[in-house]
């Protein structure tokens, strides 16, 4: 049994590990072209912060961990997918054969149609090639303009305040994080960013980006400032990379969409990560996520149906967690709420305190936090358990921190309910 | 026979004697608020709740690590931080469904408990025997535990 997994990302080394678990004797080959060893995407904020250096960013040990496991590592591009002949094209024009085929091509950086956008001081953030150009050019003291405040965006923020740049942050939304955190929440947090020396730039685009006379740019913005920069950082979106896949069968929308097994349209082609459109664990709907954790869940289930372990995949649970120069906020599920459902809301602006809870009948369906580091993995734990809380969601909606006693008290034998 | 903390909520106290001794043993001071055993409070009820992390099969914590600073002590079964390999980023406190590992501010890395090696603190301090460390079979611990994760959905069933 041959097979090949596109992508050496999380969801193609946790699935090439997998598949070594369920299935010794099969042949596991990885093909990536990127030109480090699998690395973690998660961990360039903390290069760039200086936390790690290149290799701490590897998802695994390259020295050893490959070839104990004996994982082929491929360094290429597959240009080309054949699922009728079942054989990929690489772009040195090698040809292999696959039994089962896993796509865990990720997704790449885009960049909206401003002209000079092309001029070599404008980067996205996105792999370890983009976080070298952005060290050169991120010296102390120099400009720098990130253009989008969505959850990349802000992830690298506080890595480039350490790199004690003088920072632009412009949002065209309205308030910082806005597919994460309500109008409230990510006021807190833009509000965070100012007090911290930030400049930020919300219901504002930018209209063009000039090269000016030092080999510096000017960035001009909508709302008429002109801005110098000597660093212009794009985090703006990314699209799934699914060119390799014209001409076949396997059906695309948003990304690669896949069943409960996580195969897709041809029945010996699976994906996973960030190019899958899986299911979303709060909708029971087919959607990108585009997180770490859902990208692991992937991987590792795919690889078990690809090894014929027959398992069924019941969604993810949409959920990211920012910490912004010291404050931390985090969004589960369906933060925004479902019709018909009931809020609890502790809101303390003075000390950058937030809690948001969403409840659908007797269950929690979402939750926010601003300024919460303690216990809030159970808020995923009543969430997706869906617990009927009873009279622990009345005591919620007046006291929305004892999310941890509400869930001890329902799944535990305490001795009363 | 591999052992597992046992927490029987109906005998503790709340005494906090188990987060003294947690937060001397891994801090070196005594500070309750940096305890990775925590007992939890309901007043109306006048109960408390010992509660800490299972050292669950699933290893949600370790799965969702993008780093693979999360590994399992092969002695005691527990899932133990290499703080060397930890950049802080926090994704495991959102992904262990039951809130017990956590951001320390102190130290830029996660906490959580690693069976203190295989001789825990907490049960050796507890005065009522609400903490015990014993044979994981003995306490139906295990089908607590399998019980907690099969109420997560997204736990696969294989068929
Ligand atoms: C700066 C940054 C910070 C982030 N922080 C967080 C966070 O805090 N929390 C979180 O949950 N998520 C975060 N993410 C997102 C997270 O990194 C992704 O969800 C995760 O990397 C997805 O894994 P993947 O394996 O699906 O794809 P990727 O990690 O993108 O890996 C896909 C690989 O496939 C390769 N590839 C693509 N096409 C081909 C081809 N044709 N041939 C060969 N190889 C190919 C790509 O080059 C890439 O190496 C962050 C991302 C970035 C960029
Ligand atoms: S911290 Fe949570 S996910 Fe990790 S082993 Fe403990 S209970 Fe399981
Ligand atoms: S905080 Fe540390 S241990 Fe937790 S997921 Fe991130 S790197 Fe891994």
């Amino acid at each position: 049994m041959q097979h090949i997994i596109i992508g050496a990302g999380p969801a193609g080394v946790i699935a090439a590990e997998t598949l070594r678990k369920c299935d010794p004797a099969a042949s596991v080959t990885i093909i990536g072209d990127e030109p480090e060893p699998p690395y973690s995407r998660m961990a360039i904020p903390y290069y760039l912060s200086d936390n790690i250096d290149e290799a701490g960013s590897y998802l695994r040990d390259p020295s050893t961990h490959y070839s104990k496991y004996s994982i082929e590592l491929v360094q290429e591009r597959v240009e080309k997918v054949d699922s009728k002949a079942k054989q990929v094209t690489l772009s040195d024009s090698s040809t292999r054969n696959y039994d089962k085929l896993l796509l865990a091509t990720g997704s790449r950086a885009i960049s909206p149609p401003i002209p000079g956008l092309d001029l070599p001081q404008v980067h996205s953030c996105w792999t370890l090639v983009d976080a070298r150009h952005i060290i050169e050019l991120a010296k102390p003291g120099a400009n720098v303009v990130l253009i989008g405040a969505g959850f990349i965006g802000c992830i690298i923020l506080e890595a480039l305040v350490k790199r004690k740049i003088k920072l632009t942050v412009v949002e065209t939304g309205n308030r910082m994080v806005p597919r994460m955190l309500n109008d409230k929440a990510g006021g807190l947090l833009k509000q965070w960013c100012i007090d911290k020396g930030i400049d930020v730039h919300t219901s504002c685009s930018v209209e063009s980006v000039k090269a000016a006379d030092n080999g510096e740019v000017q960035v001009s913005l909508s709302d008429g400032s002109k801005l110098p920069a000597a660093l212009v950082i794009t985090a703006t979106g990314v699209k799934p990379n699914i060119e390799m896949l014209e001409g076949t069968d396997i059906k695309l929308d948003l990304g690669v969409l896949v069943n409960h097994s996580m195969q897709t349209s041809n029945s010996d082609v699976y994906a996973a990560g960030d190019v899958a459109q899986g299911i979303d664990f709060s909708t029971g709907n087919f959607e990108v996520q585009a997180i770490q954790p859902t990208a692991a869940d992937h991987g590792r289930i795919a690889a078990l149906n690809m090894a014929g372990n027959i398992t069924e995949h019941h969604g993810t649970l949409n959920m990211n967690i920012l910490d912004t120069l010291g404050l931390v906020s985090c969004s589960f599920g369906l933060w925004m709420g479902v019709d018909g459902g009931e809020q609890a809301e502790l809101y303390n602006p003075g000390e950058f305190q937030y809690i948001n809870l969403q409840f659908d009948g007797d269950c929690l369906v979402g939750a926010s936090t601003i300024g919460k580091t303690q216990h809030i993995g159970v808020l995923r734990g009543l969430i997706e358990s869906r617990i009927n809380l009873g009279h622990w969601k009345e005591r919620l909606l007046k006291d929305p921190t004892c999310i941890m006693e509400a869930y001890i008290a329902s799944t535990q034998e305490l001795g009363y309910s | 026979m591999q052992k597992s903390l046992h927490i029987d909520p109906g005998k503790c106290t709340g005494c906090l004697q188990c987060e003294m001794a947690c937060s001397y043993d891994n801090t070196g001071t005594f500070n309750p608020s940096r305890s990775y055993i925590k007992v939890f409070t309901f007043h109306d009820e006048g109960r408390f709740a010992p509660y800490t992390c299972t050292q669950c099969d699933e290893a949600w914590c370790m799965h969702a690590c993008p780093v693979d600073a999360i590994s399992v002590d092969l002695a005691t079964g527990a899932k133990i931080i290499s703080d060397d390999k930890c950049v802080g980023c926090k994704v495991c406190t959102i992904a262990c469904p039951f809130g017990t590992v956590n951001y320390s501010q102190a130290t830029g890395k996660v906490v959580k408990c690693d069976l203190c090696g295989g001789d825990p603190e907490c049960a050796k301090a507890c005065p009522t025997g609400a903490i015990t460390y014993i044979d994981a079979d003995w306490t139906g611990y295990d089908r607590m535990m399998a019980s907690a994760a099969k109420s997560l959905p997204s736990a696969e069933a294989t068929h």
